[in-house]
């Protein structure tokens, strides 16, 4: 079975700090997968790789079947061939609706003239209406996003992510924000959506990562330290060091 | 779900009303078709008002919506009075060539009459041949194309280049001015075939309607300018109101989100650059004809940059504001600056506004940015209803 | 031909005594006047005493050979004059050439002559100048010496001027062989050398030497040496003795063309029009003149009748074809001479070979001297692009002044100061106010620099504490917001100073240029100026990497938020990078103002070059902007040399040029890398 994703030895340099140092790292097209380590190991740098934010110095990145080269897509490109990305601190766009920001989100055409020419018929209606509802925002569709509450940001985005239908999601901290009860829906949500297809969850909170109960991969100083069961990372003396050794 | 154009854009169907009102007004009280109360001269103010509202609107898509500051939307206004207004002054110049050499021994040859049309345009630069870029120019089907051809082609050229370089913010805002200056300082050129810094004159003479009094051909280019900048609003009004409206509005907020939600921010933003330096180059393409010369001073940075005040004065966002602005700001300065305005005595000293004029504009346009970005149109949505669009 | 540098000569020479002969006999006293009036003689009327200065009895031993001087006697009357080493010998020589000396015919003694009333003579002694009677024109007669006789002569003048003792005399004499020589020069001149000791003056006998032969050396070899050596002078006076040498007319021969000096063969329609080579055959008679189009015309219209020409009906003509056909009728009923085709007259031509002709014959001397007018020209090339690249430096150094405030507080706060222009306008302004109240143009300007900057600076603070800080990371509006404050400041200008040009004047030291060559000069403005921006450069340079200041500057530059996380207040370096920025604008002010016109709209004028210096150059760096105003300056400069009758479209070319460039480096020549460039 071959990867979704397959990055392989890429290093990036800012300025002479090397930010990520000959990473390899590959994902199933079904698979849940968490990503975890300490701050500047990495994360963020590597999921603006994946997207075409950052490009690389070295390395390869690529992604789905027949393999695709990633480093030579822009990001738009990216999005549009099935990567998703959920970004750290909530971005929706506060100007607009709930309802205009999943109708931006969902799978359409993107060019110009498509979107000028666009009207939502009642698959896409019906689509909206159905994410808004899992994502708790069914009543407030007409509200301008940026008068939502923080936590209510956070869902929205990650409706825009399942309504932008993605081969693969790349989650940054979703429940940062959140209580109790909406960080069980979102490992649920999560856990549902790995069925089909393949996420990465970039998250600190380690009682979250554990309620995912998936494979994690430890990122440290820009390389891969550790990768196994929550359980068996927790265990491995390297990362028991990164973390509470100095 | 209420999700259709007019729902969205309310303004529309009030600002058609206005529009047709002021209109009836203007020719129920003008020379031509009414009392006489309104002068030609006037007729001629409103004309050009209306035009200039309308690139106004143009500003707006491209900034208040879009977020792309663009310092040259006035060079492409200006380029679509020079491409009307080569074939104005070509056909009337034909006209009166061929009329006064008529009455000569023998008839002219069409190379006799290119010459003479020749050094009766060109002499005042020095030359005496039509030049290349002056082909069509008898030809008003060819020309009039050629006002959406040619800066619509700039436009793309120009823009695909920036956007696709990731120039944003300020340093497209100096690409766009550096744009507006080159193309200036090349029409000063007296071998830049258009004329040098006379430009084109005499747009006022409509070649085959000469016969007709200024009174009524001023009241047409008027009707002419209100369709024009009502066509111009509801389509303006229709482009934002859509998915492609919300595809723009979230370029300007979040330029790096769109993109990651898979929409090629370049493609979007080269359409609209390109779109809105048609529509101001149809604005100048009426404006002109009304004015009666276009000249590279026209082109000049600095009007661009007055483009930008009055949308922001106006309320950038509002394709009303807009309007508000580019009518309000535009009427007040020829009001001030044409030396009708009462000076202002304060005892030690006198203001007078036609050297004051600029001084209180500039400092006006420094308060609105501060106290009320949102301009006129941003107060008055605080007194109408709470949310916009 | 040879007065001037006589009297040049001599007034170095004979200064002292000089006073006396120019009264005795002014120039306008010319020979031709007497002679018209020697043939009427009339009675003496006094009989003045025969005086016997030493040069009269030099001459009256030569009498003769004075009175009848030929060209082979006349040296013997020079050396014994010169050998006498008198100094009214040389006012003698140079009047005997010139026709001015007298005999008496009474006694033979020798006179020089004013005119005095009726058709008498004022007798001058040649010895002493004083007045020594008067005489009837009778009584007298006047030397003619041949022309052979005055060559030698004045040759002998100039030689003995070359050699004088007094290196001053002998310098004038150079000055004026310089305006003016001929052959005769040559060998004096030639002789002075050896004897010469002043090494610069013997260095400029030496090439003043080589600039005669050129156009008189007695051999072909001669003149093509002294040529050759001219092959890498830029000076005026050799390429002044070169040109003439290369003048061509076009001529024309049939079959190969003889007997002449042929720099070049012309074909017709290529090197040489051809109604301009078929007007030669013409004026020699040996084509038909061709009939213009408008001749045609005329000739038709001559000819209408009952409306058709030549049985054409008239409203037929409005093609040049039916023309053509008409005018043939009329050639073919006789009432208009014969049309010249187009191709009567390419067969006229082909009967012809024409060229250009040097008008010197001497091939060996035309080549070599087209060969080193060209090599001249070469070198000119040459040294015309080194004073580009000296154009390209000051240019840049302008740039450099007048956009490195606002690369400054551009980088540190990410926003562009449109009224950046009125500083420097403000800057010019203060300078001549200063002007005003001190009228010693180096005080004033040693007071303006400094002022400049406070008041450039304080205005720069009021901005952006009024302003620009309640803008904080809103880029366009803080651009259009000081847009504002730049035409409001700019009609306050106008209203205060009025419209017309103020003038600054720069210090007499600052006046004129540094001339290397007679093409490469520079004026002290510009090195001032470059002086000034190498200055700032250092200066800033050390503020930025060797100061507390700079350290923060550049915290904030690369990352605001984290600089002020650790303690840095980001309001207080705004405000003193903008303080700093703005008060170089003010210095660039003056500076500017020193050579262009202070107006209001001084500062618009370098806006736009300013901000295509800061994006070409790239942010955050003075290096940057040391790279984007080189980039421009010269790029400006090399575009005007190309088009130098066209600056507008040198500008225009320039800006087309950043445009594309910005493609390339969308960050500018020198961009920061890293996270915090990106956004």
């Amino acid at each position: 079975m071959s990867a979704l994703l397959e990055v392989l030895g890429v290093s990036v340099t800012f300025d002479g700090f090397r930010a990520i140092n000959d990473l390899s790292f590959s994902i199933q097209p079904a698979e849940l997968r968490a990503i975890i380590g300490p701050n500047g190991a990495g994360k963020t740098t590597f999921m603006d790789i994946v997207t075409g934010k950052t490009r690389p110095d070295s390395g390869r990145v690529q992604f789905g079947t027949p393999p695709v080269d990633l480093l030579r897509l822009r990001e738009s490109d990216i999005a549009k061939i099935g990567i998703g990305r959920k970004f750290q601190r909530p971005t929706v766009f506060e100007a607009q609706t709930v309802f205009d920001n999943l109708s931006m989100a969902l799978k359409n055409e993107r060019s110009p003239f498509a979107a000028l020419g666009y009207k939502a018929d009642r698959r896409d209606i019906g689509r909206i209406e159905e994410i808004a509802a899992e994502i708790g925002l069914a009543d407030h569709l007409r509200r301008l996003s940026g008068e939502l509450s923080h936590g209510q940001k956070q869902w929205l985005e990650i409706g825009m992510l399942l309504a932008q239908d993605p081969q693969l999601l790349l989650v940054d901290e979703p429940a940062a924000g959140m209580t109790l009860g909406e960080r069980e829906h979102t490992t649920d949500l999560l856990v549902r959506t790995a069925k089909t297809r393949a996420v990465i969850v970039v998250e600190h909170d380690m009682e979250f990562v554990r309620r995912l109960a998936c494979p994690v991969t430890v990122l440290h100083e820009g390389s891969v330290l550790a990768e196994g069961s929550l359980s068996h990372v927790t265990a491995n003396p390297d990362v028991i060091e990164v973390y509470l050794g100095r | 779900m209420k999700n259709t154009f007019l729902a969205r854009q309310p303004s529309v169907i009030v600002f058609i009303l206005v529009l047709a009102v002021i209109t009836l007004l203007a020719t129920v009280f003008s020379e031509a078709y009414g009392s006489g109360l309104l002068p030609t001269n006037y007729v001629k103010i409103l004309g050009k008002t209306l035009c200039l509202c309308l690139i106004a609107i143009a500003m707006d898509l491209v900034w208040g919506y879009c977020g792309i500051l663009s310092l040259g939307h006035f060079a492409f206004f200006g380029l679509g009075g020079y491409m009307i207004g080569m074939w104005l002054m070509y056909a009337r110049t034909e006209d009166i060539v061929i009329a006064s050499m008529s009455k000569a021994a023998l008839p002219p040859t069409p190379g006799e009459v290119r010459d003479a049309i020749g050094t009766q345009i060109f002499g005042v630069v020095g030359g005496s041949d039509v030049p290349v870029i002056w082909s069509f120019a008898h030809s008003l089907p060819i020309q009039l194309a050629l006002v959406v051809i040619v800066p619509g082609l700039l436009a793309l050229v120009f823009g695909w280049l920036a956007f696709r370089s990731r120039v944003t913010g300020v340093y497209l805002s100096i690409l766009t001015q550096a744009m507006t200056l080159a193309l200036s300082l090349y029409l000063f050129q007296n071998d830049s075939g258009l004329r040098g810094n006379n430009g084109l004159s005499g747009l006022q003479n409509i070649p085959g309607l000469t016969d007709i009094p200024q009174s009524v051909i001023s009241i047409w280019f008027m009707w002419g300018s209100a369709l024009a900048l009502g066509i111009g609003y509801v389509f303006a009004g229709w482009i934002v109101s859509g998915k492609f409206g919300n595809v723009v509005k979230a370029i300007r907020d979040d330029e790096a989100r769109i993109r990651f939600l898979g929409y090629s921010v370049e493609a979007y933003k080269l359409f609209i650059f390109t779109i809105t330096a048609v529509i101001a180059a149809i604005a100048g393409a009426i404006y002109y004809p009304q004015a009666g010369i276009v000249n590279p001073a026209e082109i000049a940075p600095i009007a661009s940059i007055y483009l930008a005040v009055w949308v922001a004065i106006g309320g950038r966002g509002r394709l009303y504001g807009a309007v508000i602005g580019a009518a309000l700001v535009s009427l007040l300065s020829s009001w001030f600056t044409g030396g009708q305005a009462p000076d202002l005595p304060l005892g030690f000293y006198t203001i007078k506004w036609v050297d004051w004029w600029q001084v209180l504009l500039g400092l006006s346009f420094v308060l609105v940015t501060l106290f009320a970005p949102r301009g006129i149109a941003g107060m008055f949505d605080r007194l109408v209803r709470k949310d916009a669009a | 031909m040879l007065r001037p540098i006589l009297i040049a000569a001599l007034l170095a020479l004979a200064a002292p005594h000089l006073a006396h002969a120019q009264d005795a006999a002014s120039p306008s006293d010319t020979p031709a006047a007497s002679e018209e009036i020697l043939d009427d003689a009339g009675p003496a009327q006094a009989t003045a005493p025969a005086p016997a200065g030493p040069l009269q009895a030099i001459l009256q031993a030569h009498k003769d050979k004075v009175a009848k001087a030929s060209r082979r006697t006349v040296d013997e009357v020079i050396t014994a004059v010169r050998e006498a080493g008198l100094p009214q010998g040389l006012t003698f020589l140079e009047r005997w050439g010139d026709r001015e000396l007298w005999q008496r015919e009474e006694d033979g003694l020798f006179f020089f002559t004013r005119k005095a009333d009726g058709q008498n003579l004022t007798l001058i002694d040649i010895d002493t100048g004083e007045e020594v009677g008067t005489i009837s024109k009778g009584e007298m007669n006047q030397l003619k010496p041949n022309s052979g006789v005055r060559t030698v002569i004045a040759s002998s003048l100039v030689a003995s001027q070359l050699e004088d003792a007094d290196p001053a005399r002998r310098r004038q004499a150079l000055n004026a062989l310089e305006r003016n020589a001929d052959e005769s020069h040559l060998e004096p001149l030639r002789a002075s050398i050896a004897k010469e000791d002043d090494p610069a003056l013997k260095a400029r006998k030496e090439r003043l030497l080589r600039v005669i032969t050129i156009s008189f050396g007695q051999t072909t070899e001669d003149r093509v040496e002294a040529i050759r050596s001219f092959s890498q002078d830029l000076s005026i006076d050799a390429r002044a003795a070169l040109n003439p040498l290369v003048v061509t007319r076009i001529g024309y021969s049939e079959g190969n063309p003889e007997g002449v000096n042929v720099a070049r063969l012309l074909t017709p329609g290529k090197t040489i029009a051809r109604e301009d080579a078929y007007r030669l055959l013409v004026d020699d008679g040996k084509a038909v003149a061709a009939r213009t189009r408008g001749e045609r015309k005329a000739a038709l219209e001559a000819n209408i009748e009952d409306g058709t020409v030549g049985g054409v009906p008239v409203a037929e003509l409005s093609s040049q074809e039916a023309r053509d056909r008409a005018y043939s009728n009329l050639v073919a009923d006789g009432k208009a001479p014969a049309f010249v085709t187009d191709e009567t007259m390419d067969a006229e031509l082909a009967k012809y070979t024409f060229y250009e002709a040097y008008a010197d014959s001497n091939t060996d001397v035309t080549t070599a001297a087209a060969e080193t007018l060209d090599s001249i020209d070469q070198y000119v090339g040459l040294n015309r692009f080194f004073s580009l690249v000296l154009d390209g430096i000051s240019l840049a150094s302008i740039y450099f002044l007048a956009a490195i405030g606002l690369a400054i507080t551009f980088g540190v706060m990410g926003v562009i100061n449109m009224a950046h222009g009125e500083f420097i306008m403000i800057g010019a302004y203060t300078g001549y106010v200063v002007q005003q109240i001190i009228p010693n143009y180096t005080v004033s300007i040693i007071v303006a620099l400094p002022l400049a900057f406070i008041i450039a600076a304080a205005a720069g603070i009021a901005l952006e504490r009024l302003v620009i800080r309640h803008l904080a990371s809103r880029p366009l509006e803080t651009l259009l917001a000081t847009f504002g404050v730049s035409i409001a400041l700019q009609q306050i200008a106008k209203n205060v100073f009025g419209t017309q040009a103020r003038p600054l004047t720069s210090p007499s030291w600052l006046d004129g240029a540094w001339v290397i060559n007679d093409v490469v000069a520079v004026s002290y403005i510009r090195i001032a100026i470059f002086v000034l921006a190498i200055l700032f450069f250092a200066l800033l340079l050390f503020v930025l990497n060797r100061t507390r200041l700079g350290l923060e500057v550049r915290a904030v530059t690369q990352n605001p938020r984290m600089a002020s996380s650790m303690g840095i207040n980001p309001d207080r370096i705004n405000m003193l990078t903008f303080a700093l920025g703005s008060g170089i604008a003010g210095i660039a002010g003056v500076a500017i103002g020193l050579f262009a016109k202070v107006t209001s709209e001084l500062g618009q004028a370098y806006i736009v070059q300013s901000f295509m210096t800061v994006v070409v150059g790239g942010v955050g760096n003075i290096w940057g902007t040391l790279a984007g105003a080189t980039m421009i300056g010269f790029l400006q400069k090399v575009i005007e040399f190309f088009n130098p009758s066209n600056t507008l479209a040198a500008q225009t070319y320039m800006i087309i040029f950043i445009i594309i460039f910005i493609q390339f480096r969308p960050k500018g020549i020198i961009a920061l890398k890293g996270r915090a460039a990106g956004d």
